[in-house]
């Protein structure tokens, strides 16, 4: 039999039976569109962590007590000002060094309140962490030596407390304590996680240590590498430097930590990944029953037509004629259903990667993969139905009622 | 294929059928039924023979045997001397295909397909273009009489006229016999004789070889030779009063 004949035959088949045939391919469509989306929309949310996670800066490493891992020596002494100091002058290759203390406190201005992150910062702050002064000033060296009472806002939080209002210069109340407004940040937006990095005040780390925490310890010391340092050398540096100020023995787990930004990167985008992929092996999972679907209906098919398998057979027709006939059946079913599939499941990741603000990163491979796929999900599910056409004695489908 | 060649030169004496012995058994032990129970039979080239017998007599089983549609037991088949039980499925497919022609008591047509299309059928799996299958197709057509209903359905067609397109796409490949299983079991006495009147133009025209089975003896009528079966053995041949 000619081919174009078998595929003319196949598709005037299918045909004659529409909504059969629209619910067979269903299956096979909303599989192939399950398996792009998913993966689309996966990597398009990895992309946006290392989108992110680049804003941030590479060459940023973050030091902080407390083991690497749960379970770990937990504690050992907090972190203090004189550790930030060594790493500055010791630890070649440095660009800055910005030791931070945090806690939350309620905001006041007037009748508005606002709960929010304090951060105590010095000097190098705002450079290390790519913050830039929207409106106003920073601090200058005698306020962060004295802890005067003045602190910067982030966009958030200045929203909050002043509305429309600049806030420079005005008075506003921080947990026990009180700040004038000094300057403001320029927006940074969201992170990855969707929280809001503008949300927060920061106050000279001496003003928060005095009156607010009421210690000297210091929570985190971010290290910012020079540009076309080696970080992985920085890293080891100031490994080595605190593990001998802290007088972590030999053999011994440190207990504390220090994380470059690689690191926190290739976990979140491995993070990413297991989601991505696990999520597809869901969507195939689904494919697979749409193939099932194909061998269900191709199954009640080759019964509804044995008299017509018997005709043919009787008139001429040979098994390999038969087994074509429906395997082409099975095949344009798959094949459609996945086309369109491809179709759907461009369309709507587009959809999320939009709503969600994700890069909308289109893989074509997938794509090819997931309709080849389908293919073969028609061939092989086709197969035993059609087979089964093939193998009918003549004489018994034509008896067949 | 290269062995079927030999069939068209076949030496032209010879009968185009011969069976030997043949036997059909099914199911086995106790469950054995003996359908065929040595069968000798010749056709020649432009016989009209007509199988009768009372139903399980094995007239049936003996025209599937002499269709390729079904495969003897035990003895020897030989078309146009090739010997058909040494041919393997594809091959006895390829014979009917190239040589034989098929009608059946039911007809037989693919539903929801137009007469025209019905016809071409047995040319689809010859490879022919489809200009070329529906020339041959309106052909055969209008040697039963239906040209100007080609484009009809088989739900649209009488029973009578449903035969002679079942008769039309038999007829479309050229074949040598026609083998035809109660052709007019489905119909009134009326009709079945508008249809033996096709055969028998086919067989006195054409030339073509006819094989039947029928239980009704004003149809076996038209045939040159009636063969009476009884429990799977040929009891006796006569020519046809017809004839005489």
């Amino acid at each position: 039999m000619l081919r174009g004949s078998a595929l003319r035959i196949a598709l005037r088949q299918l045909g004659r039976n529409r909504v059969r045939t629209a619910l067979t391919s269903l299956g096979v469509l909303i599989g192939v569109a399950a398996v792009i989306a998913m993966v689309t929309i996966g990597r398009g949310a990895t992309a946006r962590v290392e989108q992110d996670l680049a804003g941030l800066g590479q060459n940023l490493l973050f030091v902080h007590a407390g083991g690497g891992r749960q379970g770990g020596p937990s504690g050992g002494p907090p972190l203090n000002l004189t550790d930030a100091h060594s790493i500055a002058e010791q630890v070649q290759g440095v660009a800055g060094v910005a030791p931070t203390s945090q806690s939350a406190a309620t905001a006041a201005y007037e009748d508005q309140t606002h709960v929010t992150g304090v951060v105590g910062a010095d000097a190098g702050y705002l450079d290390v962490l790519t913050w830039t002064i929207g409106t106003g000033r920073a601090f200058d060296p005698a306020e962060l030596l004295a802890g005067a009472d003045v602190c910067l806002l982030g966009e958030t939080a200045r929203n909050e407390l002043f509305g429309d209002g600049a806030g420079i210069g005005e008075r506003i109340l921080l947990g026990p304590i009180s700040c004038v407004v000094v300057g403001v940040l320029e927006s940074k937006g969201q992170n990855t996680f969707g929280q809001d990095q503008d949300d927060f005040v920061i106050l000279p780390l001496e003003t928060f240590q005095r009156r607010l925490s009421g210690n000297r310890d210091v929570g985190v010391i971010y290290v910012s590498a020079e540009p076309g340092a080696n970080t992985e050398r920085v890293q080891a540096d100031v490994l080595a430097l605190m593990t001998e100020r802290r007088h972590v023995r030999e053999g011994m787990e440190p207990d504390f930590t220090v994380r470059d930004m690689r690191e926190i990167e290739d976990m979140l985008t491995g993070i990413t990944g297991i989601l991505t992929s696990f999520l597809a092996a869901v969507a195939a999972v689904s494919l697979l029953v749409g193939g099932i679907g194909i061998m269900n209906i191709m199954m009640v098919s080759v019964t509804e037509r044995t008299r017509e398998i018997g005709i043919r057979l009787a008139v001429g027709a040979l098994g390999r004629d038969v087994l074509r006939q429906f395997l082409v059946e099975a095949v344009v079913l798959s094949v459609g259903g996945g086309a369109v599939g491809v179709l759907f499941g461009l369309l709507g990741s587009y959809g999320v990667s939009t709503a969600m603000e994700l890069p909308f990163a289109v893989q074509p491979d997938v794509v090819a993969l997931a309709f080849v796929f389908s293919t073969l999900i028609g061939v092989t599910f086709g197969y035993f139905p059609a087979r089964r056409a093939a193998r009918m004695n003549p004489i018994d489908a034509l008896r067949h009622e | 294929m290269s062995r079927l060649r030999v069939i068209q030169g076949g030496q032209s004496d010879a009968p185009l059928v011969s069976l030997k012995g043949i036997t059909r058994v099914y199911g086995e032990g106790a469950a054995e039924v003996r359908a065929l129970d040595g069968i000798d039979l010749e056709v020649r080239q432009g016989d009209f023979v007509a199988f009768m017998g009372p139903s399980g007599s094995g007239k049936s089983t003996c025209l599937n045997v002499l269709g390729c549609l079904d495969v003897p037991t035990t003895g020897s088949y030989a078309f146009a001397g090739v010997e058909v039980t040494d041919l393997d499925q594809v091959q006895r497919a390829l014979l009917r295909r190239h040589y034989l022609g098929f009608v059946f008591q039911g007809f037989n047509l693919l539903a929801r397909t137009s007469a025209v299309e019905n016809v071409e059928l047995p040319l689809v799996y010859r490879g022919m273009s489809s200009r070329e299958r529906r020339i041959r197709a309106l052909e055969a057509l209008d040697e039963v009489g239906l040209l100007e209903w080609q484009s009809h359905k088989p739900n649209e067609l009488s029973g009578g006229q449903q035969q002679r397109v079942a008769i039309a796409r038999a007829l479309v490949s050229g074949p040598q016999v026609l083998l035809a299983d109660e052709p007019t079991g489905n119909l009134d006495s009326e009709r079945g004789r508008d249809i033996m009147r096709v055969v028998q133009k086919l067989n006195r025209d054409r030339g073509i070889t006819i094989v039947m089975v029928t239980h009704e003896e004003e149809i076996a009528a038209y045939a040159d030779r009636t063969v009476h079966f009884l429990d799977g053995r040929i009891a006796r041949s006569e020519v046809s009063k017809a004839q005489v």
